[in-house]
């Protein structure tokens, strides 16, 4: 909110969100200390006598200072509850400054004191009906933002008559007042469903983004509501404001997975049409816009308008779709990160397949963000590319890691090159990998590693070289990249290990130097599992085991037994001995789970010789083959979360979170979007087509504006999509 | 300003008509007066929140009818130990600072428009236009703003102005380093404020850098090696020699990155070139500088 440079010396009208304990939204840096007013906070405040009187002077210059202190110690968080008759008899000063001071620290104290607040009721309700329409839009604001739940009938008075105002400005803010009204008491929900309706009829575009708003706070079921105004929504949408923008794209993608097909249907069928088309031409149009697949819809969209889908087979997309598709498609290029994401979560959830190429290269323009969206958008690129890789294996170089970024980030790109890797890239990828290792980065190293494991199992034809590089690691001079290279090698092993014995010789053979508790369990599993495999091996490695037993960490514990147990079951001679003294030292180890350990205390049952009914299974329970673990990005059990919600970022469901509907089976009937009056929709119809045709001066222009040549403060609410006056386009 | 949360005005335009900023005048005739006529607060709603044009306020006037626009790049490179760059992205952004009256339309174009595919824009900028002839139209804020950003990630090899040999060499507990720069392909053009960052490893306890041009020095707190260089000379031999002290025994793992700061003005690394600016709606009669 600041402007560049800019050091206000007031504070702004900022009513704080509910709940708040001081109003935390000011924009006064402490060092406002310009010569004419005096800082505020400054440590020798005036007692709370001096600040009564200065609020009871007649000068207001005086009472704005006394105001000015005022809010000074309520936002450093100094209690001014007993300062607020002399502050509320304030409320009726024409200086608006003051009233602006005023309504600051009344919304922070109404609740406290209820009773007095009530005095300053009357003022406000006067304040509605001023013809200064700033003034009305204040009051309102003021007098939904106080919660002192007695009001709340009189709240609702007021928001039914601003919502018919004649200025937008203060309908906008009836909009806003909406969701506060309804937090303070949620019994008037119906009546508030009302408003919304009425609101929702609105064709100013001020008004639009917060009555959504609205609607998603009060009754985001009530999807009825939509219909009606859906049409003009994709139409405005543009011309909202950025936020407002984004509440409409969320809104409007639930809207669309209620009422629309799924487009992907056909993805099944071989080479079913997009469109219902009953030409050639069409078809051979469809054919090249698949193949160009950006942003090349305009062709074929001219030529659908001009003739009627005929529902014949296949699957034609609903034209309110199409619009909405179309009309999201321009906010891809807006500067604000939050647009751009909403955009490609609708392509994501509600576009078909083909089409969502589009998304990709905006994605990547915000990772040049700040750090915080990088993160926010890299989590959901790599849900993304779970699924869909090809699409951003172009851009893989994007991804790269830059010495400069923070571990989190790391891990995040690192997550997604993973995922996007393909058979052409690898090899570079893998050089790149191996800079990464030696990165002084501890964890971000041991993603590296696990990274080449993944990449190992995806791509066949470098699970050799992988493997071969991984080995070469592990005489690397970083104790981390060992253990790490161990349990991503122990992983690969288990896809292949007939072929790869003699690496498991190799790193069976590292048990004795590796220390990472983590690798060297694995390596003893490794052994015991294979242990047919390496049959010189295992022996010995239990051996040097068993000598350092006490002293190990618990995995390494519970993993030392488990491969005693298993040499014994297929090589009794030479291991007997050693089990059984394996065995003993576990039962009384200080861990319950290492005493409790099934394989321990049991063994002195089966394996001592004596044939009992377990004994028969026992190589069956040890030794079954066990299927290989399958490496997969961190991000695939994302995907059943909305795309750029809160639930996503977390990985669980957040409070208020609502989850996106599957595509009905049948969608239900378009007719109920059809608007009476629909010289709205002939206006729209006509300015598309002028759009695709005419590089002629009348194409309409991108934004909207006031009939009239000139821009007037006054209250003026002129059509949409009326030119701007006079100016012709050459 | 936010209400409940939500947004409600956050371009610069309507903010600074809502709470005009602090001006001499208005601070001397606050303080000769007691009430200001001109108050800080302002008593009407900005033009600016009803417009269909939210972004630019009505009634500005100006002396000189001026409008400046910056074309800054940055570029984004990583390059491997022998010198070959692995990845080169070029974002770039055009800070325009508008000082003409009325409402203005402005059209500007570009000699090379087929460079820019990625872009955002500001609100103001109608986009399409933009689609179908590549051509900025918009009606400016008032005062400064940012236009557009955009990315190029090429695929050619971008020319670097400068290279940077490092060698380091670890041994025991202490190490040497040399870092020797020097300047390319730099078309003709200075390049300026060089600066090498060179953030140790964190086994690393104390540097001794000297150089034969520039000021290097070290921050023990932040572990890192600045070397300011200023101007990039073509004639001297710029390098910057040190050793290295290390807590005892333990050799870092790797080499540490360098990171090079650079600054060339009047060059755009893509290429991109404005050919023209016009003016529609307004009678003043503008002259390109």
């Amino acid at each position: 909110m600041s402007t560049g440079g800019y050091q206000g010396p007031t504070a702004d009208f900022t009513p704080t969100g509910f709940g708040s304990d001081s109003p935390e939204t000011s924009s006064r840096n402490g060092a406002s200390a310009s010569v004419i007013n005096p800082p505020l906070f400054a440590a020798d405040y005036k007692r709370h006598e001096d600040l009564k009187s200065m609020l009871d002077s007649s000068k207001d210059g005086q009472k704005r200072e006394a105001m000015k202190l005022i809010i000074g110690m309520v936002a450093k968080g100094k209690d001014c509850a007993d300062l607020f008759p002399a502050v509320v008899k304030n409320v009726v000063s024409k200086d608006s400054e003051i009233k602006k001071l005023v309504y600051v620290y009344l919304v922070r104290y109404a609740e406290e004191q209820q009773d007095l607040a009530l005095l300053s009721i009357s003022t406000f309700q006067k304040g509605l009906k001023d013809p200064n329409q700033l003034i009305r839009a204040s009051a309102l604001r003021v007098l939904s933002s106080i919660r002192v739940p007695i009001i709340a009938p009189i709240m609702m008075l007021a928001i039914k008559e601003s919502v018919t105002d004649m200025s937008p400005f203060v309908r906008k803010t009836a909009a806003h007042a909406i969701p506060k009204l309804f937090s303070l008491d949620p019994e008037l929900k119906d009546e508030l469903v009302e408003v919304i309706e009425k609101l929702l009829k609105d064709q100013t575009t001020l008004v639009a983004g917060s009555v959504v708003m609205a609607f998603e706070t009060v009754c985001p079921d009530r999807i009825d509501m939509i219909h009606k105004n859906y049409r003009k929504l994709c139409n405005l949408l543009v011309d909202v404001d950025e936020w407002g923008q984004v509440m409409i794209i969320n809104m409007l993608t639930r809207y669309a997975r209620t009422q629309f097909a799924n487009p992907n249907q056909e993805e099944v069928a071989e080479d079913a049409p997009f469109y219902v088309e009953s030409e050639e031409e069409e078809e051979e149009e469809e054919s090249e816009e698949e193949e160009s697949g950006e942003s090349g819809d305009e062709e074929g969209e001219k030529k659908k308008k001009k003739k009627k889908p005929k529902k014949k087979k296949g699957y034609t997309m609903d034209p309110d779709h199409r619009l909405l598709l179309k009309n999201a498609k321009p906010l891809l290029q807006s500067r604000n990160a939050a647009v751009v994401m909403g955009v490609a979560q609708l392509y994501h959830h509600v576009a078909p397949r083909n089409e969502f190429g589009i998304i990709v290269k905006p994605l990547i323009r915000l990772l040049k963000g700040h750090v915080e969206t990088q993160a926010i958008v890299l989590s959901n690129i790599a849900t993304i590319s779970a699924d869909r890789c090809a699409m951003f294996e172009p851009y893989l170089k994007s991804f790269y890691i830059h010495s400069s970024d923070p571990t989190n980030i790391r891990l995040l790109k690192l997550d997604i090159i993973a995922n996007v890797a393909g058979e052409s890239s690898i090899h570079t990828i893998l050089r790149e990998f191996r800079t990464y290792i030696s990165s002084p980065d501890k964890q971000f190293a041991a993603a590296t590693i696990e990274a080449i494991g993944r990449v190992a199992c995806s791509i066949s034809e470098v699970t050799e070289t992988c493997l071969h590089g991984l080995m070469s690691l592990l005489s690397h001079k970083s104790e981390n990249v060992v253990a790490q290279s161990v349990v991503v090698i122990k992983k690969l092993l288990q896809l292949h290990p007939k072929q790869n014995k003699d690496l498991i010789d190799q790193v069976a053979r590292l048990a004795d130097s590796v220390t990472v508790p983590m690798a060297k369990a694995s390596i003893l599993w490794l052994v015991g599992e294979y242990c047919s495999l390496v049959p010189k091996m295992g022996p010995d490695v239990l051996r040097k085991a068993a000598k350092n037993f006490v002293n190990e960490s618990d995995i390494v514990k519970l993993q030392t037994v488990n491969l005693a147990a298993k040499l014994v079951l297929s090589n009794p001679k030479q291991t007997r001995l050693l089990c059984d003294y394996v065995l003993s030292l576990a039962k009384y180890d200080q861990n319950y789970d290492i005493r409790d350990n099934p394989v321990s205390s049991l063994n002195g049952l089966f394996l001592q010789g004596e044939e009992t009914a377990l004994s028969k299974y026992a190589k069956k329970i040890l030794l079954a083959p066990k299927p290989a673990p399958v490496l997969e990005s961190a991000f695939k059990d994302r995907i059943h979360w909305q795309l750029g919600s809160l639930s996503h970022a977390v990985n669980s469901e957040a409070t208020g979170y609502m989850a996106l509907s599957d595509f009905p089976a049948e969608p239900p009937d378009p007719s109920v979007r059809n608007v009476e009056d629909d010289s709205w929709w002939g206006k729209t119809k006509e300015k598309k087509k002028n759009l695709h045709g005419d590089s002629d001066s009348e194409a309409s222009n991108f934004y909207s504006s006031i009939s009239g040549s000139d821009v007037s403060g006054s209250d003026n609410e002129g059509d949409c999509f009326v030119r701007v006056g006079g100016g012709e386009w050459v | 300003m936010l209400d409940n949360g939500y947004p409600l005005a956050t371009e610069s335009n309507v903010l600074k008509e809502l709470i005009k900023p602090p001006s001499l005048v208005r601070s001397v005739v606050h303080t000769i007066t007691g009430e200001s006529k001109l108050a800080n607060v302002s008593s009407t709603l900005p033009t600016g929140q009803l417009s269909n044009v939210p972004w630019r306020r009505t009634g500005v006037k100006y002396a000189n009818n001026e409008i400046f626009l910056d074309l800054i790049e940055e570029l984004d490179v990583i390059i491997d130990k022998s010198g070959t760059t692995i990845v080169a992205e070029v974002q770039g952004k055009i800070q325009a600072n508008s000082r003409l009256s009325g409402m203005p339309d402005l059209t500007l174009s570009f000699m090379n428009p087929r460079l820019l595919d990625d872009v955002s824009f500001h609100p103001c900028v109608r986009y399409k236009r933009w689609e179908s002839e590549r051509v900025l139209s918009f009606i400016p804020p008032d005062g400064p703003f940012r236009l557009l950003s955009y990315q190029i990630s090429s695929q050619s090899n971008v020319a670097l102005p400068l290279y940077v040999t490092p060698q380091f060499s670890f041994s025991g507990g202490s190490g040497k380093f040399e870092v020797k720069v020097g300047p390319k392909q730099t078309m003709g053009k200075v390049v300026e404020d060089v600066k090498l960052v060179v953030p140790m490893p964190s086994c690393v306890t104390n540097v001794n850098p000297t150089s034969t041009y520039g000021m290097p020095s070290y921050d023990p707190v932040s572990r890192t090696v600045t070397w300011n260089i200023g101007k990039l000379q073509t004639q001297k031999y710029m390098s910057m020699n040190g050793s290295v002290t290390m807590t005892s025994g333990e050799a870092p793992e790797s080499n540490p990155t360098i990171m090079v700061e650079f600054k060339i003005s009047q060059l755009a690394v893509s290429g991109l070139k404005v050919s023209r600016l016009d003016i529609y709606g307004e009678k003043f009669k503008p002259f390109k500088e």
